[in-house]
């Protein structure tokens, strides 16, 4: 009988504080490794950091967080913006998009932040998009996706479709061969993307010879290996999520299937996901992004030793990770040069802003807020790295809508 | 046709995978009557054994000896969970036989705070399991090629449910727990501990979770939501192929596998999901009791 | 928790003194909290509905089900689709255009006009609870294979749903609303009034849970939980009665789902998932299986509590969670409600004697 009132007692204490702690008017981040917190209130700037720290994005959404909390250590070492240090705010956003919008909710209206760094998903930026226009935040997004967006109140640090998957099919379409099986997760990524290749395959002479999409979390991929054994393709262009990336790259090797046979191009793949398929299972395949660990510039130099020392050795930086540590100083620097947190200003400020990245000089376009990248193909190395084989000659302009291409103008309406 | 034959043999494969990670759940779910949803994350326990396995024999052992770090994974894995799972057991589970829904929302707890735990100490990003040398490539038949790891995880399976049906049906430990799980008070007034063998039982089911978790490092990503993926696939099985019956298991795993692959080979994976539990609703419509039953007079069973 | 103590003072209407209590303190709520409280609370009210529904089937009926998303999902799609199409002021939903289609499907257009998105929103969910509650339990489908079987089902609609993008929005689910009824969703007034709106729907609900349970169907309904058989052989049909109630959940889980999307601005195919699914029945077995009240504040309390450690704890906070759901589970089977029965019995036991106690059993027990 004891044991049960303790229970009770517990849960009922526990309710209790979450109570409290859920009506309180400001919450800040709870995890231990921001020093910044102890600043009295007055002197920092609060900003927003909404991750997936629980469920199944956690996997890569979790480095992009550590990235974020890097480069706002590092800023307020040296002195934080306008005199003030930058605080974050944690939020989980627990791989659910409701969450999400609720969590960015939470952080525009009672936080009261001046910007927030966040998301991975398309889905989750959709989820948020509403909010942030609503109450005129301001979304610093730090991964490659689909294009075909461009809310006044997000920055898109990740390439766009023509900075990373358009040149991708071109190189490849000169370089390995004309008949494509495009392999995805049944997302709206994976989809768009898709359905973008099949326009420009069209148009440049390429062939779709398959087209194959599995379920979020799908663990087999035997099928999915003897269909395209069945089909001999020239490249396999892989747009599978994290996850999925795992069982089929380890499936493809114990087919005996290796890059000598098969072409396979893939652009949801970094290091941080290639620590998880093993190295081994992926040699010599390809892979199409902005930056890659190896990545020759001094800042990149350095960027990966401070990250190392911070994280550990065994650590490995890529793109998204590279995307939302230039985000938090891309922000910065446009709040120094406008002289405000506020969101038109910094708006107005952030247009045609360069900032020499670890993945060398960018710059932000005014017109749709994304950012001028170089793009680089590389190919797997035995270690766990990429090494760039192939590298546009300057940064590519962003273009979300491909408005650019001809072949294009049927995808944007 | 060395398509359609491949074809086959992933059938055949895919169901053996499924038949490990049920195999624990034919005993704790058909056996005990206990949900535990938990299971997936006991799954997630194993395969994160191998993984530490592996890094010891990277740390301290010679490099010619490191591909039998999973060897030696195996029973380490069985070991890990079965204790885990003999821990669960004693806080958690022994509290709520015959209370099966009840069983299911507290494991359901348990697997949440299993997998937090696994972000914690492992951190949140997948972690590499290197398949040994000896596991690579595959047997050469014709222009079919099937890997060598699948037909180990065959094998495996093989093993498992043999071991497994020995030690239920031919060992005097096993007859004990059949005389529990299927007449309790009988049980205990003619002597047996049926809280030891409670434990035990449940302890067995969870290491072959273990084992299970072990065998998935070969094929899939290990990280600490492994254990989702196959939750309701597993309960699937054990339910399609009959509770409380080791033979029901092998049969539902062979009909979802099977099932599964051949979907998915004609329409596409998203579609063949769909069909497969489709097929399974209806087919309990027509069986309740899914494949092999237990013949009982009792009513309320 | 003071409202249980002012139950005890009136020993007559305290039956209804905790509603009382519970939708006087969700009507002050918006005039202490901000905005964006008054908005969240707003979306537990919704998922208390939807909990009522669940303690009908489970906690009064002993059905657990473990696929109620579903129909939170179809009744809260039914009503994206409407503000989908009111924000779109007749263009093609943007969804849709970039997963190139061209035309509006056949099965949206109804969806134009709010009454029959609504009149969707609680009928879609009933008749496929009606297929489906029909012949499991013709077959006499029970227990453990019900809610697995549940689980299958869930699993089906998410992938169906993730799976036809240019139909329903893949797993961005559908959102960016604008208006309801041509008042601006971002307005403030329009949310408080969504919000009375749901703590109305849900005194409603409760009505209709309290008139169903009163009467003989409700007596009914318990006895085939506490012993389907012996109800059977009383000349019942468990059959009818537990697809009528299996029907009833599902509509109110629909009407939950319907005032859940405008409030929280998205609806994904995630929601339907086992996961959440689960959860539902959590905030059940938490506030007091059985109990009606119960359901309410298990909703209501579960919900505050993850939002309140996961902005306290974002690292860590589902350890939290999880210990909460285990120890409820294995200690409080009639969950907070019915530990604190228990405890204000065991008091008023002292103070009163035996008297007292033959006046308190209202709470079932399991």
């Amino acid at each position: 009988m004891k044991k049960k009132w303790l229970a009770l007692g517990l849960s009922i204490s526990i309710a209790l504080s979450a109570l409290l702690g859920g009506c309180g008017s400001s919450s800040t981040s709870g995890s231990g490794d921001s020093s910044s917190a102890q600043q009295a209130a007055g002197d920092t700037i609060k900003v927003g950091i909404l991750h997936s720290l629980s469920g199944t994005m956690a996997i890569s959404e979790v480095s992009v967080k550590d990235a974020e909390m890097m480069a706002i250590e590092e800023i307020n070492a040296s002195g934080g913006v306008l005199g003030k240090k930058i605080e974050p705010v944690i939020e989980d956003g627990a791989s659910d998009w409701p969450k999400f919008a609720e969590k960015a909710k939470k952080l525009l209206q009672n936080d009261k932040v001046a910007t927030v760094f966040g998301c991975w998903t398309s889905a989750s930026r959709k989820a948020v998009l509403p909010v942030f226009e609503e109450n005129n935040g301001l979304l610093w997004y730090p991964v490659q996706y689909e294009g075909m967006e461009s809310s006044p109140n997000i920055f898109y640090s990740g390439a766009a479709p023509n900075q990373q998957i358009v040149p991708a099919v071109e190189w490849l379409l000169q370089n390995k061969g004309k008949k494509f099986f495009l392999l995805g997760s049944d997302y709206v990524f994976p989809r768009t993307a898709n359905k973008i290749i099949k326009a420009q395959l069209a148009a440049q002479g390429g062939e779709l010879i398959a087209e194959e999409y599995t379920p979020l979390g799908h663990t087999d991929y035997s099928t999915i290996v003897n269909k395209i054994k069945a089909a001999k393709p020239d490249v396999v262009f892989n747009t599978l999520n994290g996850d999925s990336n795992v069982a089929f790259f380890k499936e493809l090797k114990a087919s005996g299937i290796t890059a000598k046979d098969l072409t396979t191009c893939s652009v949801s793949v970094a290091e941080e996901e290639i620590r998880g398929i093993g190295a081994d299972n992926m040699v010599g395949h390809l892979v199409s992004w902005n930056y890659y660990q190896t990545t020759d510039t001094p800042e990149n130099k350095t960027f990966v030793e401070k990250y190392k020392a911070k994280y550990g050795a065994d650590r490995v930086t890529d793109d998204p990770i590279e995307a939302a540590y230039i985000n938090v100083y891309l922000w910065a620097e446009a709040v120094k040069k406008a002289g405000s947190t506020e969101v038109a200003k910094v708006k107005e400020a952030a247009k045609g802003l360069e900032f020499k990245a670890p993945e060398g000089t960018v710059k932000i376009e005014g017109e749709n807020q994304h950012i001028w990248k170089p793009v680089r193909i590389g190919e797997v190395q035995p270690d766990g790295l990429i090494k760039e084989i192939w590298s546009t000659a300057e940064s590519v302009k962003p273009d979300p809508y491909l408005k650019s291409y001809d072949w294009a103008k049927g995808l944007s309406n | 046709m060395s398509t359609y034959l491949l074809q086959i043999f992933n059938g055949i494969s895919v169901s053996s995978i499924l038949m490990l990670a049920a195999l624990g759940l034919a005993i704790t779910f058909g056996l005990m009557k206990i949900i535990n949803m938990a299971h997936g994350e006991l799954i997630m326990i194993g395969a994160y054994v191998t993984y530490m396995i592996q890094n010891v024999f990277i740390q301290y052992m010679d490099k010619s000896v490191f591909d039998l770090y999973y060897i030696a994974a195996l029973p380490c894995a069985f070991v890990v969970a079965a204790l885990v799972g003999y821990l669960l057991e004693i806080t958690i589970i022994k509290r709520l036989y015959g209370r099966p829904l009840d069983s299911l929302l507290a494991t359901w707890g348990v697997s949440l705070i299993l997998q937090q735990m696994a972000r914690s100490i492992f951190g949140a990003p997948n972690v590499d399991v290197r398949s040994p040398v000896w596991l690579d490539g595959g047997l050469v038949l014709g222009d079919v090629q099937l890997p060598y790891k699948r037909l180990f995880i065959i094998g495996l399976v093989i093993l498992s449910i043999a071991g497994v049906y020995i030690f239920l049906y031919r060992t005097a430990y096993g007859r004990r727990i059949r005389a529990v799980m299927q007449n309790r008070p009988m049980a205990q007034s003619i002597g047996i501990n049926t809280r030891k063998v409670d434990s035990v039982t449940f302890s067995i089911g969870a290491g072959l979770a273990g084992i299970a978790g072990c065998a998935l490092t070969l094929l899939g990503s290990i990280g600490p939501t492994l254990g989702t993926n196959y939750i309701v696939d597993t309960f699937m099985v054990v339910v399609l192929g009959g509770v409380g019956r080791i033979v029901g298991t092998v049969a539902g795993a062979g009909a979802i596998g099977v099932g599964n692959t051949t979907f998915e080979f004609f329409t596409n994976a998203s579609l063949g999901k769909v069909l497969v539990f489709l097929m399974v609703i209806i087919f309990l419509q027509w069986k309740p009791q899914g494949f092999f039953t237990i013949n009982s007079r009792a009513l309320d069973e | 928790m003071n409202r249980f103590s002012i139950g005890n003072k009136f020993e007559l209407g305290k039956k209804n003194m905790t509603i009382v209590i519970i939708i006087l303190l969700l009507c002050m709520a918006p005039f202490f909290l901000s905005d964006f409280r008054t908005n969240l609370l707003g979306k537990f009210v919704a998922f208390a509905i939807l909990a009522l529904g669940i303690d009908l089937i489970w906690g009064y009926t002993g059905i657990l089900s473990l696929g109620h998303g579903v129909y939170f999902g179809l009744g809260a799609y039914c009503m994206a689709m409407y503000l989908k199409l009111e924000a779109g002021g007749g263009r093609l939903p943007d969804f849709m255009s970039w997963s190139g289609r061209e035309t509006l499907p056949w099965f949206w257009k109804p969806f134009g006009a709010a009454p029959i998105a609504i009149f969707m929103a609680l009928c879609l969910p009933a008749l496929i609870a009606l297929a489906i509650g029909y012949l499991t339990f013709k077959n006499r489908i029970r227990g453990v294979y019900f809610s697995i079987l549940t689980q299958a089902l869930s699993i089906i609609f998410v992938v169906l749903f993730v799976g036809q993008q240019e139909l329903t929005g893949g797993t961005n689910g559908i959102t960016n609303f604008k208006t309801i009824f041509n008042f601006s969703l971002a307005d403030n007034r329009t949310k408080l009034w969504l919000y009375y709106i749901s703590v109305a729907l849900l005194l409603l609900a409760f009505i209709f849970c309290r008139f169903i349970i009163n009467k003989r169907v409700g007596r009914v309904l318990i006895a085939i939980r506490d012993g389907e058989n012996r109800a059977r052989f009383s000349g019942y049909n468990p059959t009818t009665y537990k697809v009528f109630v299996y029907c009833i959940s599902a509509v109110l889980a629909g009407l939950a789902g319907a005032i859940y999307v405008p409030q929280v601005g998205i609806i994904s195919p995630a929601e339907m998932g086992i996961v959440p699914s689960i959860e539902m029945v959590i905030w059940v077995a938490i506030g007091g299986r059985g109990s009606l009240n119960g359901a309410i504040i298990g909703a209501i309390l579960v919900n505050l509590m993850k939002s309140g450690i996961s902005e306290k704890f974002p690292a860590v906070w589902s350890y939290f969670i999880g210990i909460a759901f285990v120890v409820v589970v294995i200690f409080m089977p009639t969950g907070l409600v019915g530990a604190f029965n228990k405890l204000k019995k065991k008091l008023f036991s002292l103070k009163v004697g035996k008297a007292g106690q033959l006046a308190q059993s209202n709470v079932p027990v399991e």
